[in-house]
């Protein structure tokens, strides 16, 4: 299956990172990783690199890309123009009191992706 | 994350504890509540309609339920709860956040609500969190649950946030700030 993750910085995006990439050694999933240019503190390049390291530690053969502009629509765009099978994200993070919160990004392509999305919990 | 909240102070709330009758002429006692009464609550929180359910919380099954609340109660949390014969039939919290607010949530088992408890819990949470030195509670609400969202908007809750699936909302409790905040 051809997958695509997008992730922008937050915790939640590199735990779907971790089960992206232990799912891929099961299951030879061919990766692509989209670092998004999210309103999160972290710079999308330094973001890039820690993700590369993971990727390399892990010994999955994975495409790692930045992608500027929008976030939602930017990834949206690329899982179809590049025929994703599937769009995978950050599962939201968790208020104090445990109400679990979407980010913007995972708003926008669950209400736009023409792929299947799966949001790792 | 900077949060937004009413420039005046909301009026005044009763404290808890209270006794009244509810729509349905059942007795209740709302009082406040601390780590000695989780067993009463996870009881109440095993007997939770899954449809209430709101952005996963409660957790299901007992062992997250406890999880959940040893995790809140017991770590600078305001609690109140409503009691019917013996059983906790209600939960309200404050639970603070990293920011000098605390955010709220409210539970009723559903053979209790739309009886008037879930004002008169609400009422004794603000007020308790006032008397404990709370100044500013935020909330969120998915914007489908109109009933909540008047309920909040009556004790003097103001929307904040609108531009996710979940309605925020924000309430000062504290002496209003000097200047603009």
């Amino acid at each position: 299956m051809k997958v695509l993750l997008g992730l922008g910085g937050r915790a939640d995006g590199f735990d779907a990172l971790e089960a992206t990439l232990t799912r891929c050694h099961e299951a030879g999933d061919d990766l692509t990783v989209a670092v998004l240019d999210t309103a999160s503190d972290e710079d999308p390049d330094s973001v890039a690199g820690t993700v590369r390291e993971r990727v390399a530690e892990s010994g999955v053969d994975a495409d790692v890309r930045t992608l500027s502009g929008h976030p939602g629509s930017v990834l949206t765009e690329l899982a179809e123009e590049e025929g994703f099978d599937r769009i995978v994200l950050g599962g939201g993070e968790r208020t104090p009191l445990g109400k679990i919160t979407l980010g913007e990004v995972a708003e926008f392509v669950l209400l736009n992706a023409d792929v299947s999305v799966t949001l790792v919990r | 994350m900077t949060r937004n909240y009413p420039d005046e102070p909301a009026g005044e709330f009763e404290t808890p504890p209270t006794t009244f009758t509810d729509a349905e002429g059942r007795d209740v006692t709302v009082r406040a509540a601390d780590a000695d009464d989780v067993a009463a609550l996870v009881e109440m929180y095993e007997a939770f309609d899954p449809a209430d359910r709101a952005q996963g919380i409660p957790p299901v099954g007992t062992e997250a339920i406890s999880e959940w609340l040893d995790g809140l109660i017991g770590h600078g949390s305001v609690d109140v709860v409503a009691e019917h014969d013996g059983s906790v039939v209600g939960h309200a919290t404050l639970v603070p956040d990293h920011d000098d607010g605390y955010e709220l949530a409210i539970f009723v088992l559903a053979d209790y609500q739309g009886a008037g408890i879930g004002t008169r819990l609400l009422e004794c949470l603000l007020g308790h969190g006032r008397e404990r030195g709370v100044e500013k509670v935020w909330l969120t609400v998915e914007r489908w649950n109109r009933a909540a969202v008047s309920l909040y908007r009556s004790l003097g809750f103001e929307t904040t946030g609108a531009e996710s699936f979940e309605l925020e909302m924000a309430l000062r409790l504290g002496d209003a700030p000097d200047g603009a905040d």
